[in-house]
């Protein structure tokens, strides 16, 4: 299948296994409950065994071509084990497989948003970030199968976050373009008809506009160092457009260009959490360092809230609340 | 719901419930006597990405009370100021080049003494604080952030060996319990 070749591209070791972000999301939360460290090779194991159905759906066919590969032994819950499978696939001649996946089909992906819940998401190191952000997808047109060997896919998305920033709202919109999938049955009519609803610019443009042009909401938790009280931050409500000159953050001057790029807050809003605590929405232009705009960057940020509110203001938390560009278009469920 | 009567609020810094930007991102490293000058101590802000912002560490005559800056130049000498430094692309052409003594500024003070700042690290600059030009009076009030005088971009080869020469914190501290130690001693 088509595409252009996007920069940010993921090979198979990078896809992250769903048993280790189970791992990264119940770790933690069991080592707060029991206040105990968590130890991946301690001499106390706990296994937990998941059930899907709808896989094991989908291997039945496996068996009727290969029976000898999925002999039922007592202690295995279901005869459909990965090793099992891996084995059969391995072994079944192509056509006889190619017979059976006609009934399956990788749908074109036009768009899918991606959702990030957990913060605390370990980044494993030498991981993309995109894939650090991935948790759960929602799939806007049909489903990927992967026909048992895992091809290459590119990923590009609209714009990007700091991996400890939460993607919340509609989530962000991206594109998955799949390279050389594995002998996918499809005819030539269909590959064209793909080819167009993919390749016209539409589509990856309005994805690509979402980076420059349009705006984003933002919700941030903002800690200031002298006692405010709830008026103290109204004003802010108020500020329409306000217009901010950033300097390249010192964070990443190191690889990009030193300029000052200007920017819009369009609008505020403000939560009175306590006397050095503030939740602050923000809907600004895209591009904007909101880290930057709330504790200044040494004074290279301008104006920012510390100067706003002439104190010295820091940011605690920071969550993408909406990516507001249009497009995917929601699925009515 | 009753409403609160307003009660005035004293404006006293609370003691930060989480680490400072400067703690976060960055690790201090300090200079001691620059050019053999007494007490004239410079602080290094190095950041995680290897970007370097030069400060005053607080024990430089400059943030001592009583002391007022009259102006700041960054005209270290006929043919050059740090002000005309432009660089340009991601590689930062362009970028005068420091070594360790390049003086990055000269402050004037009220009392009529004059003092250099260096650079205490090699590497490419990239900004001078122009917001102390304006006002000095940051440079006083927020010396570690606001008033910084300059940010430098080492060589990537060079980014671990340029604090071979400087204190640690821990290192700095007790150089200036020495110095008071001595001070007292001799007074």
């Amino acid at each position: 299948m088509l595409f252009r070749k996007q920069s940010l591209s993921l090979g198979r070791n990078d896809i992250v296994q769903l048993k280790e972000a189970y791992k990264w999301i119940t770790h933690p939360l069991f080592s707060e409950e029991l206040g105990v460290p968590i130890d991946g090779k301690s001499l106390f194991e706990v296994s937990v065994v998941f059930a899907h159905p709808e896989t094991v759906e989908d291997c039945h066919f496996l068996r009727a071509i290969c029976p000898d590969c999925f002999k039922p032994a007592k202690n295995k819950q279901s005869v459909f084990t990965r090793m099992a499978v891996m084995k059969a696939l391995n072994k079944i001649k192509e056509e006889d497989f190619l017979n059976f996946v006609v009934q399956y089909h990788v749908w074109n992906i036009a768009a899918v948003k991606f959702i990030l819940f957990c913060r605390q998401f370990p980044c494993p190191p030498n991981s993309p970030k995109a894939v650090c952000t991935v948790l759960e997808i929602e799939c806007a047109h049909g489903a990927v199968f992967v026909a048992g060997k895992i091809f290459s896919f590119n990923f590009s998305s609209s714009g990007r976050e700091d991996v400890d920033v939460r993607t919340l709202g509609n989530g962000r919109p991206f594109a998955i373009e799949l390279v050389n999938p594995h002998r996918a049955h499809f005819t030539s009519q269909e590959i064209k008809e793909l080819q167009q609803k993919i390749n016209n610019s539409e589509a990856i443009g309005h994805m690509k506009e979402g980076e420059e042009e349009k705006t984003k909401t933002y919700s941030a938790l903002i800690w200031t160092n002298k006692a405010i009280q709830r008026k103290d931050i109204e004003f802010l409500d108020d500020i329409k457009d306000l217009k901010i000159d950033q300097k390249t953050p010192l964070r990443v001057l190191h690889r990009r260009p030193l300029a000052v790029r200007t920017r819009i807050i369009h609008s505020m809003e403000t939560h009175y959490v306590d006397e050095h605590h503030f939740r602050l929405y923000l809907k600004t232009q895209a591009g904007t360092y909101i880290k930057e705009f709330v504790h200044g960057d040494f004074g290279r940020t301008r104006p920012n809230i510390g100067s706003l509110m002439d104190v010295t203001a820091d940011i605690l938390e920071l969550d993408v609340e909406s990516v507001d560009v249009d497009w995917p278009p929601a699925l009515d469920d | 719901m009753a409403t609160q009567p307003e009660v005035p609020v004293a404006t006293v810094a609370a003691e930060p419930a989480v680490p400072s930007l400067v703690d976060r991102y960055f690790t201090r490293w300090y200079k001691a006597d620059v050019k053999g000058k007494p007490c004239e101590d410079h602080c290094i802000l190095q950041h995680s990405n290897r970007i370097c912002v030069i400060t005053l560490a607080g024990s430089h005559p400059v943030l001592q009370s009583g002391k007022t800056i009259k102006s700041i130049s960054y005209q270290i000498s006929t043919n050059c100021s740090r002000l005309q430094n432009k660089v340009s692309g991601k590689f930062k052409r362009g970028a005068q080049f420091l070594t360790e003594l390049a003086p990055l500024c000269k402050i004037y003070c009220s009392d009529g003494e004059e003092y250099t700042i260096s650079s205490c690290v090699r590497g490419r600059l990239m900004e001078v604080n122009e917001n102390i030009l304006h006002k000095p009076s940051i440079l006083q009030e927020k010396p570690s952030t606001e008033g910084y005088i300059a940010v430098v971009l080492p060589k990537f080869e060079e980014s671990k060996s340029i604090t071979e020469g400087l204190l640690t914190q821990k290192q700095y501290e007790e150089v200036v319990v020495k110095r008071t130690r001595a001070a007292t001693g001799t007074s």
